[in-house]
């Protein structure tokens, strides 16, 4: 959770995952969306940063990694923690496999970053500006039928693709990882502002994903148990995905 | 009982006698409200503070005044569905709907938990009729580790078309009369900003046995998504805090303090040590704190700090001596 200025507007810290790390050092990478991450971006190097975190539960790295496939799917800035998270996967002997998604190509910035990785990466757009033209979903799924199945699907992205992606998997029977995005007050649990509907063995509740996420297993995520953000409306105000490997 | 509790806490701190602040010594920030003492005037507030738990690993809970926990119906509660919050400039609206784990599970989950804090823990009770608040407090009365209530009469009530108790000094003297009746401890009652008359309210409180209020809750508000044109709440509306509050609220502490003579908990907005003085000044025997503690876990801790600067830097030996010295005209 990042405090973007010590000023009373605005109020609240921002949700942002932990993109990259080097040492002592952590990378943060964001969208410009808002009042919240203008001020961030507008960060000049030697100021100093508020910085709550890492907070919840993000992915966690399977206990069997070495030499089995992994897939990363990443829709815009959904991207943010799969780098993080590729990268741990590699240096335990994991293959990962990133798809990334956007809606045209100035959507993927991380392009040329991902592909100094040499890790097989997958490319879609929906205006066929670059990569395949179409969804990551449409994509994933293509792979899917031709390639050798992945040990677990991890997503970051909007919600209509993560519930795609839930479905997918669950089709194939292949464990999925998804990091959900909410308003967030806190991040520390006290709000109870950011709630997504959950099931956890039994009923549906609406769970602090601040806290219990924002990573769930794609089935324990309820997409139409009440009204979420609809898919057509703007991100949350800062809107950043929240996705902190571990 | 005032000497007492200073002298207590003085020994607590391993001061002697009388602290001369001049000479280095730290103020004495205990203070009284009657029925209950605090080492100092800063309460987490309620709904902001969690169960007390999620602050564990960020502040040491034992420099709070106070924690009020959140609001407990009797049986757990769902909340209302998300988007729940909306940040709008210097505030935040919140519709959570009162989401918790009900007396239950914070007597046997929560409460042992907190077992050896010295810091006086209180319970804000909810109620969707008047019975269900006295069931819950009635529940807490066999529960060890709380200190007082704090009555939310600002919950919806079912049986009068969804309007809390709080709007209506009639409806706020009978409830406040039951809980006062069913309850083996000292009662709060939480009043609401949103009503013409602050003081009649409170007043209706106060007659019906009230040991004191707090105020203000949120103020009713909605913001709008113009890409959309939906409400930015799935509730539509939801209740305003944060320091764009600060002055209503003030406003509105002030005049209730000027009403009653039952000590008066002022809230709303506050975000520093100065913020907090302000209240006191204008009457206020402590404060609450409440949207701070989302945007900075340590917030209530560094008010402390920020109180105790305060009166060192103006020679003030106590700060239950600021209470109620607002000059005007």
């Amino acid at each position: 959770m990042v405090r973007v200025s010590g000023q009373p507007y605005p109020l609240l810290r921002r949700p942002l995952s932990i993109h990259d790390r080097d040492g002592d050092s952590l990378e943060i990478f964001f969208a410009r969306t808002g009042l919240g991450t203008g001020i961030l971006a507008e960060k000049r190097k030697g100021e100093t940063l508020d910085i709550l975190g890492p907070m919840g539960k993000g992915f966690t790295l399977p206990k069997a990694v070495k030499g089995k496939a992994f897939w990363l799917a990443g829709g815009g800035r959904g991207i943010a923690p799969l780098y993080f998270l590729a990268q741990e996967l590699q240096a335990k002997g994991g293959r990962p496999r990133i798809f990334y998604g956007g809606r045209s190509e100035p959507d993927l910035p991380l392009l040329r970053r991902l592909a100094s990785r040499k890790w097989e990466i997958f490319i879609s757009t929906d205006d066929g500006s670059a990569g395949f033209p179409g969804l990551v979903t449409v994509l994933l799924e293509k792979e899917l039928a031709r390639s050798v199945r992945p040990a677990v699907i991890f997503a970051c992205g909007p919600d209509p693709m993560l519930k795609r992606v839930g479905e997918i998997a669950a089709e194939h029977e292949i464990p999925a990882r998804l990091s959900l995005e909410s308003i967030m007050g806190c991040g520390i649990g006290a709000c109870w502002g950011c709630v997504r509907r959950i099931r956890r063995d039994g009923a549906p509740d609406w769970v602090k994903i601040c806290e219990e996420g924002p990573v769930f297993s794609g089935n324990e995520i309820i997409w139409d148990g009440g009204k979420t953000p609809s898919p057509s409306s703007p991100p949350a105000r800062g809107g950043e995905k929240m996705g902190p490997t571990r | 009982m005032r000497t007492a509790a200073r002298e207590s806490e003085r020994k607590r701190r391993g001061l002697k006698d009388e602290g001369r602040v001049r000479g280095g010594r730290l103020p004495d920030l205990a203070v009284d409200l009657g029925f209950l003492k605090l080492r100092n005037p800063v309460i987490a507030a309620s709904g902001t503070f969690g169960y007390g738990l999620e602050f564990k690993p960020f502040v040491d809970l034992e420099k709070l005044g106070g924690i009020i926990v959140k609001g407990l119906y009797f049986n757990p509660r769902p909340g209302n569905p998300p988007p729940r919050l909306a940040e709008s400039p210097s505030g935040l609206i919140n519709s959570i709907g009162l989401q918790g784990i009900g007396v239950r599970a914070f007597c046997e989950k929560v409460l042992p938990r907190l077992e050896g804090l010295q810091t006086p823990i209180l319970v804000n009770v909810c109620g969707e009729t008047d019975e269900e608040y006295a069931a819950v407090i009635d529940f807490l009365n066999t529960a060890q580790r709380i200190a007082a209530y704090e009555l939310n009469i600002s919950c919806p009530n079912v049986r009068k078309g969804g309007q809390c108790p709080a709007l209506s000094p009639d409806h706020t003297f009978s409830l406040v009369k039951l809980a006062k009746e069913t309850s083996r401890r000292p009662l709060i009652v939480k009043l609401s900003p949103n009503v013409t008359d602050i003081a009649s309210v409170a007043r209706a409180a106060e007659e019906a046995g009230a040991d004191a209020l707090s105020l203000i809750n949120t103020l009713l508000a909605m913001a709008v998504d113009v890409e959309t044109r939906r409400p930015r709440l799935a509730n539509i509306f939801g209740g305003l805090s944060g320091p764009a509050i600060k002055p209503i609220a003030l406003r509105m502490v002030y005049q209730t303090a000027s009403s009653v003579k039952i000590p008066v908990i002022g809230m709303g907005g506050i975000m520093t040590g100065r913020d907090a003085l302000e209240f006191l000044i204008i009457g206020a025997r402590a404060v609450e704190v409440g949207t701070a503690n989302f945007v900075n876990p340590g917030a209530a801790v560094e008010i402390v700090g920020g109180i105790q600067a305060y009166c060192r830097e103006k020679g003030i030996s106590r700060v239950a001596d600021i209470i109620g010295t607002l000059t005007t005209g």
